[in-house]
């Protein structure tokens, strides 16, 4: 029952708007996967999974769910389960009422109804909450409902814009294992909407980065951060600390900290960028080793943040909390190489070196 | 021994009671006499109680030769339409002028206030006009037609204040959960406007039921409602006990809605009703 969504080449601009929303955004959502749209406020991520339930019609592109196009159809037909932020529970409907909504709407027998809302109601741990009024809950336990009810009627895709935002933080991991839960529980196809690339990774088995109205990269997340696909991906995600321009060709990349052994396709001029946590301090690899000193070092209680300087570079990194070291020491810094990755400068300047 | 409450200035005791005896007195003091008179053939000035007590206008207002029963029929028959018109195409209006950005919002808004603003004189002789041209004089359907903008502005204004208080979001989730736009609104929205709904029919129903000038001008003495039945007999017969029985009668619809709607709305959230938005 549960299939794969495929966005193609979807164009949005609202009217009287500007800009465009969304920019030739090309997706694939294999059947039964996970997949995390991650994007800063204003990126057009919303108006993407809208577009995908039917609410926003596109001015461009084609939304296809198992195979079939299905911009045509009202959102009613198009089967499938939605979460917003807010839970959005009809007032007047008990909770069990509300989980059923979707089953009423399908013409379910009723004894099937019954079983399938009690089988929900135990998958979100609100077993006894049955014929309380959604006013009752707790914002986390309507979210718990709202879960409930998208998944009710088995639909064939399950969408959710940053459905935990509005909840704390500790809730919030608590309702991410239980939307893992739900979801090898159901199988069912998932879209997920947020500007957490925490809550992204922590969720989805890929990420969509929608920076700007396009899909930047689309990669599983340790990839993501490893290989960002350009400088802007990098930067949102937090990799831009250290980015070294240089040049790249087959297997090597020459910076001012030497001629670096790494894997990459890029060609010519680019940035060198590698993430604070993964450089290594004091390690004597073979490759890929420099020798730096120790400028700052800020102890932040689960690490440190340091600052070294290597060839007239500054480079950020981060340690183990206890790591001894202090601003003047010479030490050794490895950058090793599957670490590494090369992205294009940009076109407009700026400095090559950024602070997060 | 009692426990000791403490005392209040006897002003203050009686200020309630006091007010609430006065504006009693102020809104139902003109009733009294009517239901008085009623029951009497026999009261002349400057007696303040009648000579004698008697059915005989009660005789004449409902008796075999009376057009009341009738005249109550139509009135009913009118008010229900009207009401039941009024308040459908208020709740559509309402739900456009209170979910969505129209351009000349308030003008509109303006404009559903001109039946409460414009002389209903000058409407009723213009309206008249229009509805002979139209082939809807002295009849029914153009009775109600002529009634409705004016219930359908009531209706309207106070819809668009109960659909503010509904969440539009409600609507779409439900869509998405396989719900057409009709059903929607059914089971969402719907079940919220309830209270509104019930006071927008009322009120609908009571301009039309207390309507004299466009039924008299439109109806063109065809089509006899209670308040032209009430109108013909006070000027016509001079006969004070049947008017008496007859405005009496013509007062118990909107004290029985009242009281009903009082009932039905008891215990909801009267913000709901979107008064005094």
């Amino acid at each position: 029952m549960t299939s794969d969504i495929i966005l193609d080449n979807l164009d949005h601009t609202y009217p009287e708007a500007a800009a465009p929303t969304l920019r030739q955004v090309a997706l694939h959502v294999p059947a039964g996967t996970r997949t995390a749209i991650l994007g800063p406020s204003g990126s057009g991520k919303s108006t993407l999974l809208s577009i995908i339930a039917g609410l926003t019609t596109p001015t461009g592109g084609d939304v296809r769910l198992a195979g079939r196009s299905v911009l045509r159809q009202p959102p009613h037909r198009r089967d499938l389960g939605v979460v917003l932020q807010r839970p959005l529970l009809f007032p007047h409907l008990t909770v069990a009422e509300n989980i059923a909504f979707g089953l009423r709407m399908r013409r379910t027998d009723r004894a099937v109804v019954r079983r399938r809302v009690a089988e929900l109601l135990d998958a979100v741990a609100l077993p006894a909450y049955a014929d309380r009024r959604s006013t009752e809950l707790s914002g986390g336990q309507q979210q718990r409902v709202a879960l409930a009810r998208a998944l009710a009627a088995r639909p064939a895709v399950l969408l959710l814009d940053e459905p935990f935002s509005a909840l704390d933080p500790q809730l919030r991991g608590d309702m991410r294992a239980l939307l893992a839960e739900l979801h090898r529980r159901e199988g069912t196809t998932t879209l997920f909407v947020t500007h957490d690339r925490d809550e992204a990774t922590d969720v989805a088995d890929h990420v969509a980065v929608l920076l700007d109205g396009h899909v930047a990269q689309h990669a599983p997340p340790a990839q993501l951060f490893r290989r960002p696909a350009s400088l802007a991906v990098a930067r949102f995600l937090g990799g831009a600390a250290n980015a070294i321009p240089g040049t790249a060709r087959a297997g090597r990349f020459d910076c001012p900290l030497g001629s670096l052994h790494l894997d990459t396709n890029h060609q010519g001029p680019g940035l060198l960028l590698i993430r604070p946590e993964a450089i290594v301090v004091a390690e004597h690899d073979a490759v890929n080793v420099i020798p730096a000193a120790i400028t700052a070092v800020t102890d932040r209680g689960t690490h440190l943040d340091v600052r070294a300087t290597s060839a007239g570079l500054t480079l950020h990194l981060t340690t183990g909390p206890a790591t001894p070291l202090r601003p003047g020491d010479e030490t050794i810094l490895w950058l090793p190489p599957t670490q590494l990755s090369v992205v294009a400068a940009q076109h407009q300047q700026r400095p090559a070196s950024q602070q997060r | 021994m009692t426990a000791r409450t403490p005392r209040r200035p006897l002003g203050a005791v009686l200020a309630r009671p006091t007010v609430l005896v006065l504006a009693a007195l102020w809104v139902a003091g003109p009733l009294l006499p009517l239901a008085v008179q009623a029951f009497t053939d026999q009261w002349f000035y400057p007696d303040l109680w009648p000579a004698r007590w008697s059915l005989a206008g009660w005789r004449q207002a409902v008796g075999r030769q009376s057009r009341l029963t009738e005249a109550v029929a139509t009135s009913i028959g009118i008010g229900a339409a009207v009401a039941a018109l009024a308040a459908a195409l208020g709740t559509a209006a309402g739900r456009a002028l209170a979910w969505h950005r129209l351009p000349g919002r308030r003008l509109i808004e303006l404009v559903l206030l001109a039946p409460v603003l414009v002389p209903p004189f000058a409407v009723a002789m213009g309206a008249q006009i229009v509805y002979l041209r139209a082939g809807l004089a002295d009849s029914v359907t153009g009775v109600i037609l002529a009634q409705l903008p004016a219930a359908t502005a009531y209706a309207t204004l106070l819809m668009s204040g109960v659909w503010a208080g509904v969440d539009p979001a409600l609507e779409r989730q439900a869509r998405t959960l396989g719900a057409t736009p009709w059903r929607a609104f059914r089971e969402t929205s719907l079940p919220q406007l309830r209270g509104g709904l019930t006071v927008a029919t009322m009120f609908a129903f009571l301009i039309s039921w207390s309507d004299y000038l466009l039924t008299l001008l439109i109806g063109g003495g065809v089509v006899t409602t209670v308040p032209l039945l009430l109108f013909a007999t006070a000027a016509g017969s001079g006969n004070q006990a049947a008017t008496a029985a007859i405005a009496l009668v013509a007062i118990v619809p909107p004290l029985l809605l009242t009281a009903l709607a009082a009932r039905q709305l008891a215990g909801r959230d009267t913000a709901l009703l979107g008064v005094g938005r």
